[in-house]
Protein backbone atom coordinates (compact mmCIF):
# COMPACT_ATOMS: atom_id res chain seq x y z
CA UNK A 1 0.00 0.00 0.00
CA UNK A 2 0.95 3.50 -1.26
CA UNK A 3 0.49 6.59 0.01
CA UNK A 4 1.77 10.43 -0.96
CA UNK A 5 5.06 11.26 1.40
CA UNK A 6 3.60 14.01 3.99
CA UNK A 7 5.53 16.40 5.92
CA UNK A 8 8.97 15.29 6.23
CA UNK A 9 9.51 15.42 9.98
CA UNK A 10 5.76 12.94 10.28
CA UNK A 11 7.31 10.68 7.14
CA UNK A 12 10.44 10.64 9.49
CA UNK A 13 8.33 9.27 12.60
CA UNK A 14 6.08 7.17 10.04
CA UNK A 15 9.50 5.49 9.18
CA UNK A 16 11.00 5.13 12.69
CA UNK A 17 7.06 3.40 13.50
CA UNK A 18 7.73 1.46 10.76
CA UNK A 19 11.48 0.45 10.91
CA UNK A 20 10.48 -0.77 14.78
CA UNK A 21 7.83 -3.20 13.10
CA UNK A 22 10.09 -4.80 10.79
CA UNK A 23 11.49 -8.27 12.13
CA UNK A 24 15.43 -7.67 11.56
CA UNK A 25 14.76 -4.70 13.90
CA UNK A 26 12.88 -6.55 16.67
CA UNK A 27 15.96 -9.54 15.89
CA UNK A 28 18.37 -6.87 16.62
CA UNK A 29 16.47 -5.70 19.31
CA UNK A 30 16.42 -8.95 21.16
CA UNK A 31 19.70 -10.39 19.89
CA UNK A 32 21.17 -6.82 22.15
CA UNK A 33 19.40 -7.35 24.71
CA UNK A 34 20.28 -11.07 24.97
CA UNK A 35 21.75 -12.42 28.10
CA UNK A 36 25.40 -12.80 26.93
CA UNK A 37 27.58 -10.64 29.23
CA UNK A 38 29.01 -14.16 30.19
CA UNK A 39 29.93 -14.42 26.08
CA UNK A 40 32.80 -13.10 26.21
CA UNK A 41 34.35 -11.90 22.81
CA UNK A 42 37.86 -12.06 21.25
CA UNK A 43 40.23 -9.44 22.86
CA UNK A 44 39.04 -9.51 26.01
CA UNK A 45 41.37 -12.26 27.02
CA UNK A 46 44.92 -11.99 27.10
CA UNK A 47 47.07 -15.55 26.36
CA UNK A 48 48.05 -16.77 29.94
CA UNK A 49 44.16 -16.72 30.77
CA UNK A 50 42.85 -17.91 27.74
CA UNK A 51 45.45 -21.26 27.89
CA UNK A 52 44.92 -21.55 31.65
CA UNK A 53 40.81 -21.61 30.97
CA UNK A 54 41.24 -23.74 27.60
CA UNK A 55 43.39 -26.34 29.89
CA UNK A 56 40.64 -26.10 32.50
CA UNK A 57 37.88 -26.88 29.92
CA UNK A 58 39.47 -29.03 28.33
CA UNK A 59 39.93 -31.22 31.53
CA UNK A 60 36.38 -30.67 32.64
CA UNK A 61 34.73 -31.76 29.07
CA UNK A 62 37.63 -35.33 29.55
CA UNK A 63 35.63 -35.84 32.55
CA UNK A 64 32.11 -35.51 30.97
CA UNK A 65 33.29 -37.56 28.17
CA UNK A 66 34.76 -40.05 30.12
CA UNK A 67 31.62 -40.54 31.82
CA UNK A 68 29.05 -39.99 29.45
CA UNK A 69 30.78 -42.96 27.29
CA UNK A 70 30.74 -45.00 30.42
CA UNK A 71 27.27 -44.59 31.12
CA UNK A 72 25.27 -43.16 28.45
CA UNK A 73 23.28 -46.03 26.69
CA UNK A 74 24.26 -45.71 22.72
CA UNK A 75 20.59 -45.38 21.94
CA UNK A 76 20.50 -41.88 24.00
CA UNK A 77 24.01 -40.28 21.98
CA UNK A 78 21.52 -38.53 19.53
CA UNK A 79 19.30 -37.06 22.29
CA UNK A 80 22.90 -35.03 23.36
CA UNK A 81 22.76 -33.39 20.03
CA UNK A 82 19.09 -32.68 20.11
CA UNK A 83 19.25 -31.29 23.73
CA UNK A 84 21.83 -29.17 22.27
CA UNK A 85 19.62 -27.76 19.37
CA UNK A 86 17.07 -27.46 21.60
CA UNK A 87 19.02 -25.39 24.31
CA UNK A 88 19.89 -23.26 21.09
CA UNK A 89 16.23 -23.18 19.89
CA UNK A 90 14.98 -22.23 23.86
CA UNK A 91 17.91 -19.43 24.19
CA UNK A 92 16.10 -17.65 21.51
CA UNK A 93 12.78 -17.30 23.54
CA UNK A 94 11.41 -14.12 24.91
CA UNK A 95 10.30 -13.71 28.62
CA UNK A 96 9.26 -10.42 28.57
CA UNK A 97 10.30 -8.34 31.82
CA UNK A 98 9.52 -4.77 31.52
CA UNK A 99 9.83 -1.66 29.35
CA UNK A 100 10.69 -3.68 26.14
CA UNK A 101 13.78 -5.42 27.91
CA UNK A 102 13.69 -9.32 28.03
CA UNK A 103 15.00 -12.70 29.69
CA UNK A 104 16.56 -15.53 28.31
CA UNK A 105 17.22 -18.94 29.34
CA UNK A 106 20.70 -20.01 29.49
CA UNK A 107 19.77 -23.38 30.74
CA UNK A 108 22.81 -25.39 31.83
CA UNK A 109 20.86 -26.58 35.07
CA UNK A 110 17.65 -26.90 32.78
CA UNK A 111 19.71 -29.91 30.60
CA UNK A 112 21.21 -31.19 34.33
CA UNK A 113 17.97 -31.55 35.39
CA UNK A 114 16.94 -33.13 32.18
CA UNK A 115 19.65 -35.18 31.05
CA UNK A 116 22.32 -35.35 34.27
CA UNK A 117 25.97 -33.19 34.67
CA UNK A 118 28.08 -35.38 32.72
CA UNK A 119 25.54 -34.96 29.79
CA UNK A 120 25.11 -31.09 30.31
CA UNK A 121 28.72 -30.51 29.54
CA UNK A 122 28.79 -32.02 26.81
CA UNK A 123 25.63 -30.06 25.57
CA UNK A 124 26.67 -27.10 26.64
CA UNK A 125 29.89 -27.34 25.53
CA UNK A 126 28.44 -27.84 22.22
CA UNK A 127 26.39 -24.70 22.23
CA UNK A 128 28.56 -22.84 22.91
CA UNK A 129 31.80 -24.39 20.06
CA UNK A 130 28.78 -24.12 17.67
CA UNK A 131 27.56 -20.46 18.74
CA UNK A 132 31.54 -19.32 18.17
CA UNK A 133 32.11 -20.77 15.14
CA UNK A 134 28.86 -20.63 12.91
CA UNK A 135 27.79 -16.78 14.56
CA UNK A 136 31.01 -15.42 15.85
CA UNK A 137 28.83 -15.41 18.83
CA UNK A 138 31.60 -15.57 21.33
CA UNK A 139 35.46 -14.93 20.58
CA UNK A 140 37.86 -17.85 19.28
CA UNK A 141 40.42 -17.50 22.19
CA UNK A 142 38.13 -17.04 24.49
CA UNK A 143 36.57 -20.23 23.30
CA UNK A 144 38.06 -21.84 26.38
CA UNK A 145 37.15 -19.36 28.77
CA UNK A 146 33.29 -19.44 27.52
CA UNK A 147 33.72 -23.17 27.70
CA UNK A 148 34.66 -23.49 30.91
CA UNK A 149 31.86 -20.72 32.44
CA UNK A 150 29.31 -22.01 30.68
CA UNK A 151 29.64 -25.46 29.89
CA UNK A 152 32.03 -26.47 33.07
CA UNK A 153 31.77 -24.67 35.61
CA UNK A 154 27.69 -23.61 35.38
CA UNK A 155 26.38 -27.49 35.49
CA UNK A 156 29.50 -28.84 38.31
CA UNK A 157 27.98 -25.69 40.24
CA UNK A 158 24.24 -26.36 39.85
CA UNK A 159 24.44 -30.01 39.75
CA UNK A 160 25.41 -30.95 43.64
CA UNK A 161 23.01 -27.69 44.42
CA UNK A 162 20.17 -29.46 42.92
CA UNK A 163 21.26 -33.01 44.04
CA UNK A 164 21.39 -31.84 47.65
CA UNK A 165 18.39 -29.71 47.95
CA UNK A 166 16.43 -32.49 46.07
CA UNK A 167 17.62 -34.87 48.75
CA UNK A 168 17.19 -32.72 51.93
CA UNK A 169 13.35 -31.58 51.05
CA UNK A 170 10.55 -34.27 50.86
CA UNK A 171 10.25 -36.19 47.47
CA UNK A 172 7.59 -34.43 45.03
CA UNK A 173 7.32 -31.72 42.38
CA UNK A 174 7.89 -28.81 44.94
CA UNK A 175 11.29 -30.17 46.22
CA UNK A 176 12.42 -30.94 42.30
CA UNK A 177 11.11 -26.90 41.34
CA UNK A 178 12.77 -25.31 43.90
CA UNK A 179 16.15 -27.32 43.77
CA UNK A 180 16.49 -26.56 40.58
CA UNK A 181 15.50 -22.90 40.44
CA UNK A 182 18.08 -22.66 43.34
CA UNK A 183 20.69 -24.31 41.70
CA UNK A 184 20.04 -22.42 38.06
CA UNK A 185 20.33 -19.21 40.30
CA UNK A 186 23.68 -20.53 41.75
CA UNK A 187 25.21 -21.39 38.30
CA UNK A 188 24.45 -18.30 36.85
CA UNK A 189 26.40 -16.30 39.36
CA UNK A 190 29.13 -19.02 39.65
CA UNK A 191 29.31 -18.32 35.64
CA UNK A 192 29.25 -14.64 35.86
CA UNK A 193 31.85 -14.24 38.98
CA UNK A 194 34.62 -17.00 37.14
CA UNK A 195 33.96 -14.62 33.96
CA UNK A 196 34.57 -11.61 35.71
CA UNK A 197 38.06 -13.16 37.49
CA UNK A 198 39.06 -14.18 33.51
CA UNK A 199 38.45 -10.40 32.55
CA UNK A 200 40.00 -9.23 35.69
CA UNK A 201 42.96 -11.38 35.57
CA UNK A 202 43.14 -10.38 31.06
CA UNK A 203 43.79 -6.94 32.60
CA UNK A 204 40.19 -5.54 31.33
CA UNK A 205 38.79 -4.25 34.31
CA UNK A 206 39.97 -4.07 38.12
CA UNK A 207 38.87 -6.86 39.87
CA UNK A 208 36.57 -5.55 42.50
CA UNK A 209 34.50 -3.75 40.53
CA UNK A 210 34.14 -6.60 37.55
CA UNK A 211 32.92 -9.24 40.15
CA UNK A 212 30.86 -6.64 41.83
CA UNK A 213 29.05 -5.58 38.69
CA UNK A 214 28.93 -8.90 37.16
CA UNK A 215 28.03 -10.19 40.24
CA UNK A 216 25.11 -7.75 41.23
CA UNK A 217 23.49 -8.07 37.45
CA UNK A 218 23.71 -11.90 37.54
CA UNK A 219 21.87 -11.88 40.78
CA UNK A 220 19.00 -10.30 39.17
CA UNK A 221 19.31 -12.31 35.39
CA UNK A 222 19.97 -15.78 37.79
CA UNK A 223 16.64 -14.96 39.45
CA UNK A 224 15.05 -14.85 35.60
CA UNK A 225 16.76 -17.88 34.64
CA UNK A 226 15.76 -19.66 38.31
CA UNK A 227 12.06 -18.93 36.87
CA UNK A 228 12.57 -19.96 33.18
CA UNK A 229 14.14 -23.15 34.72
CA UNK A 230 11.71 -23.45 37.28
CA UNK A 231 8.78 -23.14 34.56
CA UNK A 232 10.01 -25.17 31.98
CA UNK A 233 10.83 -28.22 34.42
CA UNK A 234 7.23 -28.17 35.32
CA UNK A 235 6.11 -28.60 32.14
CA UNK A 236 8.03 -31.35 31.29
CA UNK A 237 7.38 -32.96 34.80
CA UNK A 238 4.04 -32.98 33.78
CA UNK A 239 4.15 -33.71 30.32
CA UNK A 240 6.42 -37.02 30.57
CA UNK A 241 7.87 -37.36 34.01
CA UNK A 242 9.96 -40.36 33.40
CA UNK A 243 12.35 -37.77 31.21
CA UNK A 244 13.34 -36.22 34.76
CA UNK A 245 16.39 -38.11 35.28
CA UNK A 246 15.54 -40.27 32.63
CA UNK A 247 19.33 -41.01 32.05
CA UNK A 248 21.36 -40.42 35.72
CA UNK A 249 18.74 -42.90 37.61
CA UNK A 250 21.66 -44.34 39.38
CA UNK A 251 23.60 -43.24 42.01
CA UNK A 252 26.25 -40.79 41.07
CA UNK A 253 29.65 -43.21 40.94
CA UNK A 254 32.43 -41.78 43.17
CA UNK A 255 34.86 -41.38 40.50
CA UNK A 256 32.89 -39.00 38.97
CA UNK A 257 31.87 -36.91 42.05
CA UNK A 258 35.03 -36.85 43.56
CA UNK A 259 36.83 -35.22 40.11
CA UNK A 260 33.51 -32.97 39.74
CA UNK A 261 34.29 -31.86 43.03
CA UNK A 262 38.10 -31.62 42.72
CA UNK A 263 36.92 -29.31 39.41
CA UNK A 264 34.93 -27.44 41.43
CA UNK A 265 36.95 -27.11 44.67
CA UNK A 266 39.61 -25.43 41.70
CA UNK A 267 37.06 -23.02 40.27
CA UNK A 268 35.80 -21.75 44.05
CA UNK A 269 39.39 -21.50 45.19
CA UNK A 270 39.54 -19.01 41.85
CA UNK A 271 36.55 -17.65 43.28
CA UNK A 272 36.11 -17.51 46.83
CA UNK A 273 39.79 -15.88 47.54
CA UNK A 274 40.12 -12.95 46.03
CA UNK A 275 36.40 -11.98 47.31
CA UNK A 276 36.90 -13.48 51.01
CA UNK A 277 40.93 -12.38 51.13
CA UNK A 278 41.04 -8.99 52.73
CA UNK A 279 44.34 -8.37 50.88
CA UNK A 280 44.06 -5.95 47.86
CA UNK A 281 46.16 -8.59 45.67
CA UNK A 282 44.12 -11.59 46.34
CA UNK A 283 44.21 -11.53 42.09
CA UNK A 284 48.11 -11.49 42.63
CA UNK A 285 47.66 -14.64 44.44
CA UNK A 286 45.35 -16.32 42.12
CA UNK A 287 47.26 -15.60 39.48
CA UNK A 288 50.22 -16.86 41.45
CA UNK A 289 49.04 -20.06 42.60
CA UNK A 290 47.52 -20.39 38.41
CA UNK A 291 50.87 -19.85 37.62
CA UNK A 292 50.93 -17.17 35.64
CA UNK A 293 51.99 -14.34 38.00
CA UNK A 294 54.73 -12.89 35.70
CA UNK A 295 52.19 -11.96 33.48
CA UNK A 296 49.29 -10.83 35.17
CA UNK A 297 51.31 -8.63 37.79
CA UNK A 298 52.96 -6.82 35.02
CA UNK A 299 49.58 -5.78 33.34
CA UNK A 300 47.93 -6.12 37.20
CA UNK A 301 50.21 -4.04 39.73
CA UNK A 302 49.94 0.02 37.47
CA UNK A 303 45.70 -0.41 37.97
CA UNK A 304 45.67 -1.62 41.15
CA UNK A 305 48.26 0.77 42.31
CA UNK A 306 46.68 4.06 40.98
CA UNK A 307 43.57 2.61 42.56
CA UNK A 308 40.97 5.21 42.94
CA UNK A 309 37.46 3.87 42.98
CA UNK A 310 37.31 2.33 45.86
CA UNK A 311 33.85 2.23 46.20
CA UNK A 312 34.24 -1.74 46.53
CA UNK A 313 37.90 -1.54 48.38
CA UNK A 314 36.33 0.25 51.60
CA UNK A 315 36.11 -3.07 53.03
CA UNK A 316 35.83 -6.02 50.02
CA UNK A 317 35.35 -9.05 52.58
CA UNK A 318 32.83 -8.57 54.61
CA UNK A 319 30.49 -6.57 52.02
CA UNK A 320 30.54 -8.82 49.36
CA UNK A 321 29.86 -11.73 51.00
CA UNK A 322 27.02 -10.30 52.80
CA UNK A 323 25.51 -8.94 49.48
CA UNK A 324 26.06 -12.71 47.96
CA UNK A 325 24.16 -14.13 51.66
CA UNK A 326 21.63 -11.69 50.80
CA UNK A 327 21.23 -12.31 46.97
CA UNK A 328 21.33 -16.15 47.96
CA UNK A 329 18.27 -15.93 50.57
CA UNK A 330 16.54 -13.61 48.21
CA UNK A 331 16.66 -16.06 45.23
CA UNK A 332 15.81 -19.09 48.03
CA UNK A 333 12.78 -17.00 48.65
CA UNK A 334 11.85 -16.31 45.10
CA UNK A 335 12.35 -20.07 44.29
CA UNK A 336 10.30 -21.40 47.08
CA UNK A 337 7.37 -18.74 46.20
CA UNK A 338 7.41 -19.98 42.60
CA UNK A 339 7.79 -23.41 43.38
CA UNK A 340 4.42 -23.20 45.84
CA UNK A 341 2.74 -21.27 43.54
CA UNK A 342 3.47 -23.83 40.51
CA UNK A 343 2.10 -26.36 42.73
CA UNK A 344 -1.12 -26.35 44.27
CA UNK A 345 -1.84 -28.91 46.98
CA UNK A 346 -4.77 -30.23 45.46
CA UNK A 347 -2.67 -30.98 42.62
CA UNK A 348 -1.67 -34.80 41.74
CA UNK A 349 1.05 -36.57 42.54
CA UNK A 350 4.35 -35.55 41.03
CA UNK A 351 7.53 -37.66 40.21
CA UNK A 352 8.82 -39.59 43.21
CA UNK B 1 12.79 -15.80 5.83
CA UNK B 2 14.89 -13.21 7.77
CA UNK B 3 15.73 -15.46 11.17
CA UNK B 4 17.09 -18.60 8.69
CA UNK B 5 19.22 -16.17 6.56
CA UNK B 6 20.67 -14.94 10.30
CA UNK B 7 20.68 -18.81 11.16
CA UNK B 8 22.65 -19.67 7.96
CA UNK B 9 25.33 -17.89 7.55
CA UNK B 10 27.47 -19.86 4.57
CA UNK B 11 26.60 -17.55 1.16
CA UNK B 12 26.53 -19.97 -2.23
CA UNK B 13 29.60 -18.70 -4.55
CA UNK B 14 32.70 -20.11 -6.55
CA UNK B 15 35.07 -17.01 -5.84
CA UNK B 16 38.75 -18.33 -5.14
CA UNK B 17 37.80 -17.42 -1.32
CA UNK B 18 34.91 -20.27 -1.87
CA UNK B 19 37.27 -23.10 -2.85
CA UNK B 20 40.54 -22.76 -0.76
CA UNK B 21 41.14 -26.03 1.22
CA UNK B 22 38.36 -25.47 4.36
CA UNK B 23 42.33 -26.56 6.47
CA UNK B 24 43.82 -23.54 5.20
CA UNK B 25 40.86 -21.48 5.44
CA UNK B 26 40.12 -22.33 9.24
CA UNK B 27 43.89 -22.29 10.10
CA UNK B 28 44.48 -18.91 8.20
CA UNK B 29 41.38 -17.52 10.14
CA UNK B 30 42.82 -19.06 13.53
CA UNK B 31 46.50 -17.13 12.88
CA UNK B 32 44.66 -14.13 11.89
CA UNK B 33 42.68 -13.82 15.00
CA UNK B 34 45.32 -14.86 17.29
CA UNK B 35 47.52 -12.05 15.18
CA UNK B 36 44.82 -9.29 16.46
CA UNK B 37 44.43 -10.79 20.08
CA UNK B 38 48.60 -10.58 20.27
CA UNK B 39 49.28 -7.67 18.66
CA UNK B 40 50.36 -4.18 21.06
CA UNK B 41 46.84 -2.31 21.75
CA UNK B 42 48.30 1.03 19.84
CA UNK B 43 49.62 -0.42 16.60
CA UNK B 44 46.24 0.98 14.87
CA UNK B 45 48.23 1.37 11.89
CA UNK B 46 48.53 -2.77 11.78
CA UNK B 47 44.98 -2.73 12.88
CA UNK B 48 44.21 -0.87 9.71
CA UNK B 49 46.20 -2.70 7.73
CA UNK B 50 44.30 -6.25 8.62
CA UNK B 51 41.03 -4.33 8.33
CA UNK B 52 41.98 -3.65 4.88
CA UNK B 53 42.91 -7.34 3.87
CA UNK B 54 39.81 -8.65 5.26
CA UNK B 55 37.82 -6.13 3.25
CA UNK B 56 39.77 -6.84 0.22
CA UNK B 57 38.98 -10.61 1.06
CA UNK B 58 35.45 -9.90 1.80
CA UNK B 59 35.14 -8.10 -1.44
CA UNK B 60 37.10 -10.89 -3.95
CA UNK B 61 34.70 -13.48 -2.19
CA UNK B 62 31.41 -11.88 -3.65
CA UNK B 63 29.69 -12.39 -0.55
CA UNK B 64 26.87 -10.02 -0.14
CA UNK B 65 28.62 -7.23 1.83
CA UNK B 66 24.88 -6.09 3.36
CA UNK B 67 24.87 -9.74 4.93
CA UNK B 68 28.38 -9.86 6.18
CA UNK B 69 27.78 -6.04 7.40
CA UNK B 70 24.78 -7.28 8.98
CA UNK B 71 26.10 -9.82 10.89
CA UNK B 72 28.55 -8.08 12.29
CA UNK B 73 26.37 -5.77 13.59
CA UNK B 74 23.94 -7.96 15.36
CA UNK B 75 26.82 -9.30 17.45
CA UNK B 76 28.59 -5.90 17.93
CA UNK B 77 26.51 -4.84 21.05
CA UNK B 78 27.62 -7.93 22.83
CA UNK B 79 31.25 -6.46 21.96
CA UNK B 80 30.25 -3.51 23.47
CA UNK B 81 28.95 -4.55 26.72
CA UNK B 82 31.47 -6.04 27.81
CA UNK B 83 33.78 -3.33 26.82
CA UNK B 84 32.04 -0.77 28.81
CA UNK B 85 33.99 -2.84 32.12
CA UNK B 86 37.14 -1.70 30.58
CA UNK B 87 35.71 1.83 31.11
CA UNK B 88 35.66 1.63 34.92
CA UNK B 89 39.71 1.59 35.28
CA UNK B 90 40.53 5.03 35.37
CA UNK B 91 42.76 5.05 31.78
CA UNK B 92 40.14 2.99 30.10
CA UNK B 93 39.41 5.21 27.41
CA UNK B 94 41.99 3.83 24.72
CA UNK B 95 41.54 0.56 26.61
CA UNK B 96 38.16 0.76 25.03
CA UNK B 97 38.28 1.87 21.95
CA UNK B 98 41.69 -0.72 21.37
CA UNK B 99 39.51 -3.81 22.99
CA UNK B 100 36.79 -2.99 20.57
CA UNK B 101 38.91 -2.41 17.01
CA UNK B 102 40.10 -5.76 18.13
CA UNK B 103 37.22 -8.01 19.13
CA UNK B 104 35.32 -6.34 15.49
CA UNK B 105 38.93 -7.28 13.74
CA UNK B 106 38.33 -11.04 14.89
CA UNK B 107 34.47 -11.17 14.66
CA UNK B 108 35.15 -9.55 10.91
CA UNK B 109 37.15 -12.68 10.39
CA UNK B 110 34.76 -15.32 11.79
CA UNK B 111 31.88 -14.04 10.03
CA UNK B 112 34.15 -14.09 6.51
CA UNK B 113 35.18 -17.22 7.76
CA UNK B 114 31.77 -18.79 8.16
CA UNK B 115 30.02 -16.98 5.25
CA UNK B 116 32.76 -18.99 2.81
CA UNK B 117 32.87 -22.17 4.25
CA UNK B 118 30.36 -24.99 4.71
CA UNK B 119 29.94 -25.79 8.24
CA UNK B 120 30.07 -29.73 7.61
CA UNK B 121 33.33 -28.38 6.08
CA UNK B 122 34.91 -27.23 9.36
CA UNK B 123 33.82 -30.36 11.43
CA UNK B 124 35.66 -32.29 8.38
CA UNK B 125 38.89 -30.52 9.30
CA UNK B 126 38.13 -30.94 13.23
CA UNK B 127 37.31 -35.12 12.79
CA UNK B 128 40.78 -35.11 10.98
CA UNK B 129 42.18 -33.28 13.63
CA UNK B 130 41.12 -36.35 15.86
CA UNK B 131 38.34 -33.75 18.17
CA UNK B 132 36.82 -36.93 20.05
CA UNK B 133 33.73 -38.19 17.88
CA UNK B 134 31.15 -38.17 20.26
CA UNK B 135 31.66 -34.20 20.23
CA UNK B 136 31.71 -34.60 16.72
CA UNK B 137 28.91 -36.18 16.48
CA UNK B 138 26.85 -34.02 18.82
CA UNK B 139 27.45 -30.93 17.04
CA UNK B 140 27.23 -32.47 13.42
CA UNK B 141 23.50 -33.42 15.06
CA UNK B 142 22.91 -30.28 16.64
CA UNK B 143 23.78 -28.23 13.27
CA UNK B 144 21.22 -30.91 11.88
CA UNK B 145 18.54 -30.22 14.30
CA UNK B 146 19.08 -26.46 15.24
CA UNK B 147 16.91 -25.59 12.27
CA UNK B 148 14.23 -28.26 12.33
CA UNK B 149 13.93 -27.27 16.34
CA UNK B 150 14.13 -23.27 15.98
CA UNK B 151 11.34 -24.15 12.65
CA UNK B 152 8.95 -26.09 14.96
CA UNK B 153 9.47 -23.64 18.19
CA UNK B 154 8.55 -20.67 15.50
CA UNK B 155 5.47 -22.96 14.34
CA UNK B 156 4.47 -23.57 18.16
CA UNK B 157 4.78 -19.66 18.98
CA UNK B 158 2.55 -18.59 16.06
CA UNK B 159 0.25 -21.28 17.21
CA UNK B 160 -0.04 -19.44 20.37
CA UNK B 161 -0.09 -16.65 19.44
CA UNK B 162 -3.24 -17.16 17.35
CA UNK B 163 -5.03 -18.51 19.97
CA UNK B 164 -4.34 -15.72 22.69
CA UNK B 165 -5.71 -12.22 22.39
CA UNK B 166 -4.07 -9.75 24.90
CA UNK B 167 -1.02 -11.35 26.80
CA UNK B 168 -0.17 -10.10 30.38
CA UNK B 169 3.46 -11.12 31.31
CA UNK B 170 2.20 -13.96 33.89
CA UNK B 171 0.88 -15.64 30.83
CA UNK B 172 3.59 -14.85 28.45
CA UNK B 173 6.29 -16.46 30.42
CA UNK B 174 4.02 -19.17 31.63
CA UNK B 175 3.29 -19.68 27.60
CA UNK B 176 7.06 -19.73 26.64
CA UNK B 177 8.09 -22.01 29.13
CA UNK B 178 5.14 -24.49 27.98
CA UNK B 179 6.98 -23.79 24.33
CA UNK B 180 10.31 -24.55 25.64
CA UNK B 181 9.17 -28.01 27.72
CA UNK B 182 7.06 -29.19 24.92
CA UNK B 183 9.91 -28.73 22.38
CA UNK B 184 12.53 -30.82 24.59
CA UNK B 185 9.66 -33.28 24.16
CA UNK B 186 9.51 -33.25 21.02
CA UNK B 187 13.02 -33.35 21.00
CA UNK B 188 13.74 -36.05 22.82
CA UNK B 189 10.79 -38.16 21.19
CA UNK B 190 12.63 -37.20 17.54
CA UNK B 191 15.96 -38.15 19.17
CA UNK B 192 14.75 -41.98 19.34
CA UNK B 193 13.54 -41.67 15.98
CA UNK B 194 16.56 -40.71 15.05
CA UNK B 195 18.42 -43.06 16.92
CA UNK B 196 16.45 -45.99 14.62
CA UNK B 197 17.47 -44.21 10.99
CA UNK B 198 20.83 -44.28 12.04
CA UNK B 199 21.27 -47.74 13.02
CA UNK B 200 19.44 -48.16 9.47
CA UNK B 201 21.96 -46.63 7.98
CA UNK B 202 24.85 -48.89 9.68
CA UNK B 203 25.95 -46.16 12.58
CA UNK B 204 28.41 -47.26 15.12
CA UNK B 205 29.53 -45.68 18.21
Amino acid sequence: MRRARGHPAQCGKQRVARLARRPIVCESLAFLIHVRTVHIPDGFIDLKTAAVTTALAVVGIAIALHDVRRRLPPRRVPLIGLAAAFVFAAQMLNFPVAAGTSGHLIGAVLVCVLLGPAAAVIVMTTVLVLQCLMFADGGVTALGANVLNLGVIAPTVGYPVYVALRRIGPPGLRTLLLAAGFAAWCSTLAAALACAVQLAASGTAPLNLALSAMGGVHMLIGLGEAVITMLVVAVVARARPELIDGIDSGPISHRALLAYGGLATLALLVFVVPVASSLPDGLEWVAGRLDFAQQTTTVQSAPLDGYSLDVAAASPGMGTVLAGLVGAAVAFAVAWLVARALTPANRSPAPR
Amino acid sequence: MIRERLLSPYQHGASVLHRLPPGLKLGGALACILLVVLLPRNAWGLHLAIAAGLAAMAIASRASIRQLLLRLLLVEPLVIGIALLALLRPDGGLLFLSMITKSTLCLACMILLTATTRFSDILDVLRRLHVPALLITSVALTHRFMFVLVEEMQRMLRARRSRTFAEDRAASWSGSAQVAGRLFVRASERAERVYLAMCARGWER
